[in-house]
């Protein structure tokens, strides 16, 4: 079956069954890779995109519930590292392995998308479906309230 | 310096192009016989330094160091990189001998070859120590080429030339040269004898010793960075394995015909698995049997395991349960040990005069390593030979392991270093890689292996349970003066299974006078391996809970109880007691043991471990509710790894984080068998730690000694468990010896 997706602003549409999970249209179709596989089952967070702005795991959402709401995937941040998650997640040199930090940033982007400022509570609230195996939870907290205090530019795109 | 990602195949052998405007994807590939070879304009990068051999011998500069004109200067990463930061780590080391700005150098992932690059492995912790002298010079030995070429160049004597910042100075004539004009000159030298070369004074580091980002950085934060299962190949297809649920098993039929008339079906077939020529236990298998289904891509493969029929036998390993293993080992405790393997002094003329005697039984699961990246390896067998791409912690045994499993020489078998999501000690083990290379010569065609999360889970080596019926004795001035244990692990005979032996002189032997330690083996069906920190991770949680068991019964402190143990500074027979009490005695100090209030329901634990050359000592506190909630509100840690900690940056983060994964151990996980079958599947029923759960500070105290510069990976990890069981018994009363805590109620607050 066809099914026309927008992807990090860009259309596109892909022939594959409607219950294939958004993770492997992105990974095995459509070649983008930063988004991770870790569980299959909605307990890692590895997967996590956004879909009309909201933080998703793209392991068990099909694509054909896909096709209503633009896609945005950690590529889609932006190419050169210029989000204020991604410069934030280098300032305070969050990665171990990293494999897992592409979902810590989706999840961490719609938190701040929708709050500004948000205390540790909310960041508890946000991020507690994203697993990281090599626990850097430390770092993960604090790089979220240094994104807090850094301005998007607004010259920047999330295409690529 | 600048975050380049380098994607371990060369940046311009691979170039991805993600054009979904068009609905066009192109992944542009230059022929794999070139992704292994040096990007061959560089200057100075040369072949192998005038057959100056790696492994064992000398490295050359030649093979690690390349300078370009414009001064950029390319390290390469000698080791697999899989989140311990050894990527960014040697190549600091490099780069401060060789007198470069940090700000100048790229790193690039060598690809395998030990004749050029030495040793190349993670595991053990020994990325440090191991390389910690031979990449200093490599460095020194490259900048004395410099200095060399520019003596060469202006005529001048060498002993008038200086270095800094990636440039040869000479002051009488207020000239200086960059390390780029000079790369070609230097590519035709031949490199001097590392002892000829004098390293920097410690003082002098300029890199080393400076917190430093890890050089993936950029990669990993854009989603440009290419892990194992990102790999790709021109006209790749996927593949999904099958494997026997209980180890040695073998298909007896299966429904091929269907599984290949599905669509996107390319290859369905059955393998026959092959025992290893020596196997100790049933685990041990050169390539296990099942069924391997091969599509267009992976989720195919995958969803068509779902309407596969296999009639397996499962061999005479699906008798085993776990509720058995734990009958066997009680009824073996009741019976002579099968071996002494150590027996100093008089055990039972000491209990007898001692004045309190404990006599208790511990026990600890067997735990998957789980690194977050399941196993994938991408394999193409082409004209009788393989090329790999994988995140293998040990590629130099993968080639060993291809080639067994596919009957080819290891010559013929060409591996690729790919970072990977974690590792843990899984990847120690090669028999994914081996399955990627057998499928891939089945289809003849080039072939990305994916296991699931499922699989990942039922198919490990697992970390080796083991049940330790401990008995100690302290007289009545408080001393412990004896120690009894009866260890029941794996294995046949005298033959213990993978990671599941213990030494004879593990802590606190050595330090007790009277002192015995015997050990049983029962068979064991599923395989077993080393996880972080191998033997310490089991071992610390009893040693040091049950020492903290003999301080409360000669009614001590437990930090004033383990110094006296520990006794005098002084080396007995290996172990440094001076070390372990300095860190001890920093870690009470650092967490005011003993001179704070504690809140209500709240108290420290304390527990020190040596492991992989590092002396580890550490405090918890936790807070305990009615309902058995645990909350760790702060952990200190006190740490002894040698003179000069290489990268803080990175040492912090290994240590947090190995305080968390210790946590998700002693809590939750724990790995059971039913009929030969591992019963536990994902992260539901084996659960890491969770953000909320995580303490929200984990203090880090570095005790620098004048000892060479050990590694990290592990040695933080065993303390922590301990430290919390005994935390959680200052508490509540209740003394932990069967872990996880989820067993005996407790759960995270």
């Amino acid at each position: 079956m066809a099914f026309k997706l927008t992807v990090n602003g860009q259309p596109t549409s892909v022939d594959v069954p409607a219950d294939m999970p958004l993770l492997w249209v992105l990974r095995d179709v459509l070649n983008l890779h930063g988004t991770k596989y870790g569980c299959g089952i909605g307990q890692c967070g590895a997967c996590t995109v956004h879909l009309g702005g909201q933080a998703v795991r793209a392991c068990l959402t099909p694509v054909s519930a896909a096709t209503k709401a633009p896609i945005t995937t950690v590529e889609g941040l932006s190419a050169d590292g210029s989000h204020p998650v991604q410069q934030a997640w280098m300032e305070i040199d969050v990665p171990q392995c990293g494999y897992c930090q592409a979902g810590q940033m989706m999840s961490a982007a719609a938190l701040l998308a929708k709050n500004s400022k948000p205390t540790d509570k909310d960041i508890d609230t946000a991020m507690n479906g994203n697993l990281c195996r090599c626990g850097t939870y430390l770092q993960i907290r604090k790089a979220i309230h240094k994104a807090a205090t850094i301005k998007t530019k607004p010259a920047q795109s999330a295409r690529k | 310096m600048k975050n380049e990602q380098n994607t371990g195949l060369g940046r311009r052998s691979f170039l991805r192009v993600s054009a979904l405007g068009g609905g066009v994807l192109l992944g542009l590939y230059a022929k794999p016989s070139l992704a292994q070879t040096p990007a061959p304009a560089a200057p100075g990068r040369g072949g192998r330094g005038g057959g100056r051999g790696g492994f064992g011998g000398e490295l050359s500069p030649l093979a690690f160091i390349s300078v370009a004109p414009n001064g950029v200067v390319t390290i390469m990463g000698k080791n697999p990189e899989v989140g311990q930061g050894i990527k960014t780590t040697l190549p600091m080391i490099v780069a401060d001998e060789l007198d470069v700005d940090w700000k100048d150098v790229r790193v690039e992932q060598a690809d395998v070859d030990q004749v050029k690059y030495g040793f190349q492995s993670a595991g053990g912790s020994t990325g440090t120590p191991l390389n910690w002298d031979s990449m200093r010079k490599v460095g020194a030995v490259g900048r004395q080429m410099f200095v060399s070429a520019a003596a060469q160049t202006w005529g001048v004597p060498e002993t008038e030339l200086t270095t800094a910042s990636g440039k040869v100075i000479h002051r009488a004539s207020n000239r200086t040269v960059g390390y780029g004009e000079l790369a070609a000159t230097v590519a035709t030298m031949t490199p001097p004898a590392a002892a000829s070369v004098r390293l920097k004074d410690p003082k002098d580091f300029k890199i080393i010793g400076k917190a430093t980002p890890a050089v993936d950085n950029l990669g990993i934060v854009t989603g440009k960075a290419v892990y194992s299962i990102d790999m790709m190949l021109p006209g790749m297809l996927y593949a999904a394995f099958e494997r026997s649920p209980v180890v040695g098993g073998k298909v007896v039929s299966a429904n091929i015909d269907e599984i290949k008339a599905l669509p996107n079906i390319k290859h369905a077939f059955v393998v026959e698995g092959k025992q290893q020529q020596t196997p100790v236990l049933p685990g041990e298998l050169a390539l296990a049997s099942g069924v391997v289904i091969v599509a267009d891509y992976w989720w195919a493969a995958q969803s068509a395991r779902k309407k596969l029929k296999v009639t397996w036998d499962d061999g005479p390993a699906a008798s085993q349960n776990s509720v058995d293993y734990a009958k066997n080992a009680e009824a073996m405790s009741k019976t002579k040990p099968g071996r002494q393997l150590r027996n100093d002094g008089d055990v039972d003329a000491a209990l007898k005069t001692a004045a309190k005697v404990v006599d208790v039984a511990y026990s600890y699961p067997f735990i998957s390593h789980a690194p977050l990246e399941p196993q994938n390896a991408t394999a193409w067998f082409k004209d009788g030979k393989v090329e790999i791409w994988s995140a293998s912690q040990t590629p130099g045994g993968g080639k060993q392991s291809v080639a067994a499993a596919i009957g080819i020489t290891q010559n013929d078998v060409t591996i690729h270093q790919v970072r990977g999501g974690g590792a843990f000690g899984r990847r120690l083990v090669n028999d994914y890689v081996a399955e990627a290379a057998y499928v891939s010569k089945q289809i003849n065609g080039p072939v990305k292996l994916l296991w699931s999360r499922e699989d990942d889970m039922q198919h490990d080596f697992y970390r080796p349970a083991g049940f330790q019926y401990l008995t100690g004795g302290v007289d009545a001035s408080g001393r412990l003066i004896a120690f009894r244990n009866h260890f029941i692990t794996w294995g046949q005979g005298d033959r213990s299974a993978a990671s599941a032996m213990m030494s004879p002189a593990e802590f606190p032997a050595r330090f007790v006078p009277n002192y015995q330690f015997s050990q049983s083996v029962q068979p064991l069906a599923i395989a077993t391996g080393a996880l972080r920190a191998p033997g310490s991770n089991a071992l610390g949680f009893v040693m040091q809970s049950f020492i903290d068991e003999m301080a409360h019964a000669a009614g001590k402190d437990p930090v004033q109880f383990r110094l006296d143990l520990l006794g005098e500074p002084r080396v007995v027979e290996g172990y440094d007691a001076g070390r372990m009490s300095a860190v001890l005695k920093t870690v009470a100090e650092k967490s005011e043991w003993g001179k704070r209030k504690a809140a209500k329901n709240t108290a420290m634990g304390v527990a020190f471990h040596y492991s992989h050359r590092g002396y580890f000592a550490e405090v918890v506190e936790v807070s305990v509710d009615a309902a058995s909630k645990v909350k760790v509100n702060k952990v200190w840690v006190a740490a002894d790894v040698g003179s000069q900690i290489v990268n803080p940056a990175g040492a912090l983060k290994m240590i947090q984080g190995a305080v968390i994964d210790g946590m998700s151990e002693t809590m939750n996980q724990e790995i059971t068998v039913e009929k030969g079958r591992v019963v536990q599947s994902n992260f539901h029923q084996h659960q890491i730690v969770r953000l909320t759960q995580a303490p929200p500070e984990i203090e880090v105290h570095f005790v620098t000694t004048p000892n060479p510069p050990t590694g990290l990976g592990e040695p933080a990890l065993p303390p922590v468990i301990p430290a919390i069981c005994n935390a959680i018994f200052a508490v509540t009363g209740k003394r932990i010896r069967t872990l996880p805590l989820s067993k005996s109620g407790f759960s995270w607050a």
